[in-house]
């Protein structure tokens, strides 16, 4: 006997997931960059 | 290339090339699963599921990538000593290690509908895991060498290099080994996907190897500045405790 699946729902699932960690990537990327150019900056007016 | 390992150079760079690749593959990358959502057609056999192919595949591919990026890194490290390999291979792990978990994720995803399985122990889902472990074990061993030695030691560079022959196994592991993956579809100049598929698989490759770029470049940058300014401290707290 063959499960009765709802394909959109593994669909859905995959791209929350892809979509949501790449951008929490980009954006983690962006902020470490930031805050450590930053701290460069500070260190060196000091 | 050996002029980029000059890090004021790479800076100068990096400050104009890591928003360019992040932006334009922020856009290729939206453009191209929204082609893969809502104009590619459903697979006969597969039916919708296949539309998570526009994610896994490059997913796969910049798992594997990020180590050959570590692998080629660690080698410029042993051989030419070069300042930003180092820095180089540090920033490839973290967005090599997301991609491989998201294909594990994703082909998880895609396993259930297509295959009627989360999970099998074959050659592929294997070494992909592998690869994962490999990552864990990498960014654990280069954090433990910054804390030691300000990241002097030669260890991650060889763990790098050594854990390299994963990726021709996670390539070949389908050819090699009876698999509930399929075989490769997409071979150098070769492609046994019809175009409807193959044109949007494509541009999210690109679309998502520009952001992996971008990640990297702008890791680069964050570990370069650290390190930086790491060292003004440092100069500074000793020139503070001549003084005294």
């Amino acid at each position: 006997m063959r499960e009765a699946m709802d394909p959109w729902s593994f669909v859905i699932a995959a791209y929350a997931i892809g979509i949501g960690a790449t951008l929490g990537m980009i954006g983690w990327s962006l902020l470490t960059m930031r805050r450590a150019e930053k701290r460069r900056d500070a260190a060196r007016k000091r | 290339m050996h002029g980029l390992a000059n890090p004021a150079r790479f800076l100068r760079m990096a400050r104009w090339l890591m928003p360019l690749c992040m932006g334009v593959g922020v856009l290729v990358a939206a453009a191209a699963l929204g082609w893969g959502v809502f104009l590619a057609p459903a697979e006969r056999l597969q039916g919708e599921t296949v539309r998570i192919m526009y994610l896994h595949v490059p997913a796969a591919w910049l798992g594997m990538a990020g180590w050959i990026g570590i692998a080629g890194a660690s080698f410029a490290e042993l051989v030419w000593r070069h300042p930003l390999s180092v820095i180089a291979a540090r920033a490839c792990a973290v967005p090599g290690a997301v991609f491989t978990a998201l294909c594990l994720v994703t082909g998880s995803l895609w396993g259930r509908p297509a295959w009627g399985t989360w999970w099998v122990w074959d050659g592929r889902l294997t070494s992909m895991l592998v690869l994962l472990f490999l990552y864990f074990g990498w960014l654990a061993l280069a954090q433990a060498s910054e804390a030691a030695d300000g990241g002097q030691s030669r260890a991650p560079a060889i763990f790098g290099l050594v854990g390299a022959v994963n990726i021709p196994i996670i390539h070949y592991s389908v050819i090699w080994w009876n698999s509930q993956h399929q075989p490769p579809s997409i071979t150098l100049g070769k492609s046994a996907i019809s175009g409807d598929f193959l044109w949007p698989l494509l541009l999210a490759m690109l679309g998502f190897t520009l952001i992996f770029a971008g990640c990297v470049l702008a890791r680069m940058r964050a570990l370069l500045a650290t390190r930086q300014a790491d060292a003004r401290l440092r100069r500074k707290a000793l020139g503070a405790v001549e003084a005294f």
